[in-house]
């Protein structure tokens, strides 16, 4: 546990200082939705690396919150604050709902299942063109603030939006370290085995989809004030598949690597841009390649590099590859 | 471990960054946001073609007053998010001075916060009547507004006495743009809209919505999409026999719609712009020389017709031209030329800006185009 | 025309497109069934026959009967290919980095196709004319029953190959039980080969026999593949008539909800059904139900 306060210290304090040396920059720009992109995928890295439930229609939540928060300031004036509770508290609670017969489902059909579900959720998105504007999408969406601190610029909702990411962080760093966390594992590893020993299974994962699906309307609403535009594009499948990706990638269960397959994940189409129109290959085999030699996603595959090139550099043999 | 990475990974970008903006001191930089790939790549690929056609034959030219233009074109995907990231990286890191694009409605809303905060002129290439209504400072556009091309096409069948139609839109922001429209104009030409059918973007087969529509009590069916979905719909509406008098939308109006609809396309009737039947029009049309002049660079460069969509690029390029020999330099002076265009003759049409209108297009930017034999017919 | 003369009609749209989707299906019928890797790429093969066959017949200038076979050959090529150097690498391969394997092929493919062959969509020529047929008040045209006679022939075909072929033995085998299937001497890994080749087969065929009807363009894996997708999971995974059942309620749900609900929650309508069979009988309409393995 100490190992895990140190860990988050040093990263927090890494975050903090991160805007230092971008002032102006755009990277600020992309940051901002790197942490919105971290904060979805350490939601999504709940339900699927600690209770190893697949879901390939998390971006519906997020369209959910996103909407829930656009809609009821945009058109009705609310307050921004209450909304982003009330946003999380209602997606969460439908998560909570509609988690019982979904969840019952296992593998595949949990997969078709969750992907049926974004995909219904998106059309919604579309074809309520009275409240969402449809597929031309929502704009005047205001920016959050407090007082006279209006968070317009990107210094503003870079610590916003890390702030809220961290915290969140900090939340799922000490779940995964108490019972409920070992309970999860447990799961995880054969749920038959943990349905023996005593836990209620099916409560908990339906808990923790409702949590992931909590956390991920509050990224949807913060994203919404901070584009102050939301259009249904951002929420289809292939978002969902985006999520699902930097969560493997960055590595199962491993909350600071959900953080690195996020920021790989936003950052690649900046750095591909060198490609064209070919970075769609780029990405593609990219992918391949990853899965492939970093079976265990960044938060291993790194270290392994590191210690391989290493190895090499000092012409010693590294035994130490298959560690991690 | 995650500090090095991240700090690695930031100097790198950095460091290109900071190589960007230092190899290209001289010229003038202008920005672009075309959706080249993704579901709107109808749109940003002959956009982003066009634009880098037009910038390369004025720096042949000599470039502007001995100014070479540099065009620097991002990808936006048709997503929003990454619409505002490029367009963020268009302003901060590119320093550009005008910014032409995006390619759809929904990457121009998502934009508008953006420069209108950053204060740079924004050419938009997409149709939506909410671009420039409500007026934005610093927004315009040159895709002709869909409402004009929907009062063309009711104006028609004022004129034939047809009053019930059905309508048949697809379910993108092309479409609901359309439908809006459609419905919004019916009550204004005395129109009734008996059904009221959308279908998604990749939909294979549209012979339900169109058995539905054969049982109602229509006279007419308006479609509105791109490729392929309208080709589709001419074929299935063929195969049902629908004997209703059958009309498109400017989406479909290039030469591979009749490719793709076959026989199925005889007798559609269509909106265009004029960039279409450029040999057609008569030699008094103003905007002959600079329709003539696009198809005929489009087809040199690209091997290919020049369409409409193209056209948008064309004339954004052009008005910025327009600005910048009329000696504005910074995004404040460029914006206050644009807006004093008067009597462009560009391929959408003739422009007007004017500090009320950023638009600048009258209902004439649009002519109707009849499909005969594989080939367009002017419908008088 | 009347209520029943629609109906006849819709039934007749549903078993078109649904037919389209149970074909598209058995492609990852047929790999899953084999091998339990649910193959996102699937759709892309789909693609990849409509596209290749445009290719041949007007760059190539083949005449069809040659363009046809020489796409699909083209197509099972890549599909082994990509058996090979994606599938077959993965050291510990677990059903999510699969997926993401998978995930990551399909952009690959999809991203090659638009760089060959841009992004304009084609058309290929019906096989037999396109004078609609009509029966009764409805009309479905000659290619929809080239594509009933390949969903047939290829249902047939699965069924000999599958249960009287000593590869198709082995192959089920390999589904049942890995570990088994290798301990009394099935080469496990060639088994998975053939499974990718048969089943690039039939999706480069479906891409072929539905190109001239639905167009074919770079991108229209992704939606083909999902509707496929349904269908399979609908018909338990089966790589017979299950999966083409499937495609057909898929297409049937589509077809009456575009007609008698709204067309613009014609999918949704369709999602929910599925949501509810799922839920119901989560082990598809027509499988029996298996204990899990612990």
């Amino acid at each position: 546990m100490k190992r895990e306060v140190v860990k988050f210290i040093i990263f927090a304090a890494l975050v903090m200082l991160a805007p230092l040396p971008l002032k102006q920059s755009y990277l600020l720009n992309v940051l901002v939705f790197v942490g919105i992109n971290t904060l979805l995928a350490v939601a999504l890295n709940l339900l699927l690396g600690f209770a190893g439930q697949i879901s390939l229609g998390h971006a519906a939540f997020f369209g959910m919150g996103a909407y829930l928060s656009g809609i009821l300031t945009a058109n009705f004036g609310l307050n921004p604050w209450l909304i982003i509770v009330l946003a999380a508290v209602t997606v969460g609670g439908l998560a909570f709902v509609l988690g019982f017969p979904i969840l019952k489902l296992k593998g595949h059909y949990l997969a078709m299942a969750t992907l049926g579900f974004g995909i219904i959720f998106y059309i919604v998105f579309n074809e309520t063109i009275g409240l969402t504007g449809g597929p031309s999408g929502l704009p005047g969406i205001p920016n959050l603030a407090i007082g006279s601190l209006t968070f317009d610029n990107d210094l503003k909702n870079y610590y916003l939006i890390w702030g809220v990411t961290l915290l969140t962080i900090l939340l799922c760093v000490n779940l995964a370290h108490s019972r409920i966390g070992r309970a999860l594992r447990a799961i995880h590893d054969s749920e038959v085995a943990a349905r023996v020993m005593g836990v209620n299974v099916r409560l908990l994962k339906v808990q923790i989809f409702a949590l992931s699906a909590a956390i991920s309307a509050v990224a949807g609403s913060l994203y919404a004030h901070t584009m102050t535009f939301i259009s249904p594009t951002s929420f289809g499948f292939n978002f969902s598949v985006e999520l699902v990706t930097m969560v493997i990638i960055g590595g199962l269960g491993s909350i600071y690597g959900s953080f690195l397959g996020a920021a790989l994940l936003t950052l690649l189409p900046e750095l591909l841009r060198a490609f064209r129109d070919y970075d769609i290959i780029a990405y593609g085999a990219l992918l391949v390649f990853m899965t492939i030699f970093m079976p265990g996603g960044l938060v291993r595959g790194i270290p392994d590099l590191m210690l391989f090139l290493w190895s090499r550099l000092t012409g010693k043999r590294g035994g130490n590859a298959q560690t991690g | 471990m995650l500090g090095k990475t991240l700090a690695a990974a930031q100097i790198a970008l950095l460091v290109l960054g900071v190589g960007n903006s230092a190899l290209a001191a001289q010229p003038i930089k202008i920005g672009a946001l075309f959706a080249v790939t993704g579901p709107a790549s109808f749109l940003g690929e002959p956009e982003r073609n066009t634009a880098q056609m037009v910038v390369a034959e004025i720096n042949r030219a000599g470039g502007i007053k001995g100014q070479m233009l540099e065009l620097i074109v991002y990808d936006t995907q048709g997503d929003a998010t990454k619409a505002v990231q490029a367009a963020n990286r268009l302003i901060k890191e590119d320093r550009v001075v005008a910014i032409i694009g995006p390619s759809t409605t929904g990457d121009t809303m998502a934009v508008i916060p953006l420069v209108e905060k950053e204060q740079i002129p924004l050419i938009s290439c997409a149709a939506g009547i909410k671009i420039t209504e409500p007026l934005k400072k610093w927004v315009f556009k040159t895709a002709q507004n869909d409402s004009l091309a929907v009062a063309k096409i009711y104006e028609r069948l004022v004129r034939q006495k047809i009053s019930r139609v059905a309508i048949l839109t697809v379910s993108d922001s092309f479409g609901s743009s359309g439908r809006e429209q459609l419905k919004a104009q019916a009550a204004r030409f005395g129109i009734q809209i008996e059904t009221d059918d959308t279908y998604g973007p990749k939909d294979t087969d549209m012979t339900a919505q169109l058995t539905r529509i054969r049982g109602s009590q229509a006279q007419a069916l308006i479609c509105w999409g791109t490729n392929p979905g309208p080709a589709v719909i001419a074929r299935n509406a063929k195969q049902l026999g629908l004997k209703l008098p059958l009309y498109m939308s400017h989406g479909v109006s290039s030469k591979k719609f009749i490719e793709l609809a076959g026989d199925a396309a005889e007798g559609i009737t269509l909106p265009s712009g004029r960039v279409l039947v450029a040999e057609l029009l008569p030699e008094s049309d103003r905007q002959k020389k600079s329709l003539l002049g696009f198809v005929k660079d489009y087809q040199r460069h690209y091997n290919k017709e020049g369409d409409h969509f193209g056209g948008h690029a064309w004339d954004a390029v052009m008005l910025l031209k327009g600005a910048i020999e009329r000696g504005a330099d910074t995004p404040a002076t460029i914006r206050e030329q644009l807006e004093k265009s008067r009597g462009f003759a560009g391929i959408g049409g003739i422009f007007n800006f004017s500090p009320q209108d950023h638009a600048g297009l009258a209902s004439d930017a649009f002519v109707l185009v009849e499909i005969k034999n594989r080939d367009w017919l002017l419908v008088k | 025309m009347n209520l029943s003369q629609q109906i006849l009609q819709y039934i007749l749209s549903g078993l078109s497109t649904g037919a389209i989707y149970g074909l598209v299906g058995l492609g990852f019928a047929i790999i899953f069934s084999s091998t339990a890797i649910v193959n996102f790429a699937q759709g892309e093969f789909v693609m990849l026959g409509g596209m290749l066959s445009v290719f041949f017949l007007e760059v190539v200038k083949l005449p069809l009967w040659l363009a046809v076979p020489v796409a699909i050959l083209t197509a099972t090529m890549t599909g082994v290919a990509f058996e090979r150097l994606a599938i077959r690498p993965l050291k510990q391969a677990t059903p999510l980095s699969l997926v993401i394997i998978t995930i990551g092929g399909s952009i690959l493919l999809r991203g090659l196709a638009m760089l060959f062959w841009g992004k304009d969509t084609h058309a290929l020529p019906p096989f037999s004319g396109n004078e609609p047929l009509t029966l009764a008040g409805a009309t479905i045209l000659p290619q929809h029953l080239w594509i009933f006679a390949v969903t047939l022939l290829v249902i047939t075909g699965n069924k000999l190959f599958f249960y009287y072929s000593i590869s198709g033995k082995a192959m089920r085998a390999c589904a049942h039980n890995r570990r088994a299937a290798s301990l009394v001497g099935i080469d496990v890994q060639r088994m998975v080969l053939y499974s990718f080749a048969l089943s690039s087969a039939i999706g480069a065929m479906a891409g072929i026999i539905i190109a001239p009807l639905t167009m074919t363009s770079y991108d229209v894996g992704i939606m083909l593949g999902l509707k496929g997708f349904c269908a399979a999971i609908i018909g338990g995974m089966s790589s017979g008539l299950g999966t083409v059942i499937g495609g057909i309620v898929l297409g049937l749900l589509e077809s009456f909800g575009a007609g008698f609900v709204s067309s613009g929650y014609k999918d949704a309508i369709a999602f929910v059904i599925l949501l509810l069979i799922l839920i119901i009988r989560p082990q598809g309409l027509f499988h029996r139900g298996e204990s899990e393995r612990v």
